[in-house]
């Protein structure tokens, strides 16, 4: 056994934990902001608006998410003419980009399934009072729906905020060195598996429990003009 | 088909293997989800602090660092303890049942929260009504609890499955040939990845699509006698 292997690579780890830290904030961000248009979309009475958001939330909750990296990083490669002609190969050739990119829409697509949910069950009654005394849409969805919406949506967002931290561990598939990532080249030069396996285990148990200790702190103080 | 030059049919073999995964894991899931939602609720606590401890660890760690220290770091491990005793071992994990078991035991962990829901749906009154005509505590839950909790559990079981079918792609990092190893190789055989990773995306949807109407069909089977 060769528990050093952990201490002399320390600073390489910190590394990758860190662009695990950077992945998920960035998706989570830039997917918070698409699940909300997509939620939008899907409460839309309009089938041209609804039906396209259902069909992303359908694919993306429907694929692995293994699946959808490999489709965006090695299956760009066949459009290679077309996305340089258009100026974007550059950013589809970068497997940094391509994790953002799917895993910002695939945390998107859970998150507007959780959000609709919150929304839908804002009470009808009190909608309608906000129309009454003349709230436009925007008003009432800042003022009224959205705030309530959030202390319901917030016990299930915050879930999918830990599964998508988790999720990043799959970008290490496609050569980016995150914790994992960092893991596996550290293991191909030292080939302390289980040491190197069980250490980034216990990293990523704490950053779990770190978060979840962070949200439930949120969601009472979401919650405190009930106790 | 589909322009893979026959490659489709070698996805289509890749998805027996996929199914029998899948559908081996979640027997092995359910199976340690009964025991541990019982051992969650039973009496004795060392019972009751094994199962918690299991559920949180397992709950913490990806999916994917789960799987690579089952089947790469538990056979080292072994070899590095019995060596310690001057024993040389070698140990070969197969893939498939690395695959199967790895996802049993971490979807396992998911499904003890579901039975312990369902179980906590059935009235305490039929319970202590049973405990009163002299059942014992093993024909109580087989008679009682077990049949009326499996109803309850139907939802979150079917919630597992999705999670855990998709799971699935993550055993091409081990080598077994389910679908998306078979994928790969079709990707990499006609220069194709796009299309290669949409077919495999597209059987994925598929799968999905028929988990939910089979999740329909039981939910309605299952409460027929309570509308």
């Amino acid at each position: 056994m060769s528990w050093h292997v952990i201490w002399d690579n320390a600073a390489w780890l910190l590394e990758g934990f860190w662009v695990t830290i950077q992945l998920t904030a960035s998706a989570v961000s830039i997917g918070l902001f698409i699940a909300l248009i997509l939620s939008l979309l899907t409460l839309s009475t309009h089938r041209f608006y609804r039906w396209p958001a259902e069909a992303i939330t359908f694919f993306f909750r429907g694929t692995p998410l293994l699946v959808q990296l490999f489709l965006v990083y090695h299956g760009s490669g066949q459009f290679r003419h077309e996305l340089d002609a258009i100026g974007l190969w550059s950013y589809f050739r970068e497997a940094y980009f391509c994790a953002v990119f799917v895993l910002a829409l695939n945390t998107a697509a859970y998150s507007s399934e959780i959000f609709t949910g919150a929304i839908r069950s804002v009470d009808k009654n009190q909608i309608e009072a906000g129309r009454a005394v003349g709230m436009t849409s925007f008003i009432l969805y800042r003022r009224i729906i959205l705030p309530q919406a959030l202390r319901i949506a917030w016990t299930g967002y915050s879930n999918e905020i830990i599964f998508i931290m988790q999720a990043t561990s799959l970008v290490s598939i496609i050569t980016v060195l995150d914790l994992t990532g960092v893991a596996g080249r550290i293991i191909s030069k030292t080939f302390a598996i289980y040491e190197v396996y069980i250490a980034i285990a216990l990293l990523y148990l704490v950053i779990t429990y770190t978060m979840v200790f962070i949200f439930s702190r949120i969601e009472k103080r979401l919650n405190r003009h009930k106790a | 088909m589909f322009g893979l030059e026959g490659y489709s049919s070698a996805i289509f073999t890749g998805l027996q293997q996929t199914l029998l995964v899948g559908l081996l894991a979640m027997l092995l899931a359910c199976t340690i989800g009964v025991f541990g939602a019982l051992a969650k609720t039973s009496s004795n606590k060392l019972l009751r602090v094994v199962a918690s401890f299991y559920t949180a660890t397992i709950r913490g760690i990806p999916e994917l660092i789960l799987l690579l220290l089952i089947f790469y770091g538990v056979p080292t491990l072994v070899q590095d303890v019995f060596a310690g005793f001057d024993v040389e071992v070698i140990i070969d994990l197969n893939p498939f049942v690395a695959g199967v078991v790895t996802l049993g035991f971490i979807y396992g962990a998911f499904s003890v929260e579901v039975f312990r829901g369902a179980f906590g749906q059935v009235p305490a009154g039929q319970i202590e009504a049973a405990k009163a005509m002299g059942m014992r505590p093993w024909v109580v839950f087989y008679r009682i609890l077990f049949p009326q909790a499996l109803r309850y559990s139907i939802p979150g079981l079917s919630n597992v499955w999705m999670l855990l079918i998709k799971a699935t792609a993550l055993i091409s990092v081990i080598q077994l040939d389910e679908v998306m190893r078979m994928t790969k190789i079709a990707a990499n055989a006609t220069q194709k990845p796009f299309t290669a990773y949409l077919f495999a995306a597209l059987l994925f949807l598929g799968i999905t699509l028929v988990s939910m109407m089979l999740q329909k069909y039981l939910e309605n089977k299952y409460t027929r006698g309570y509308r």
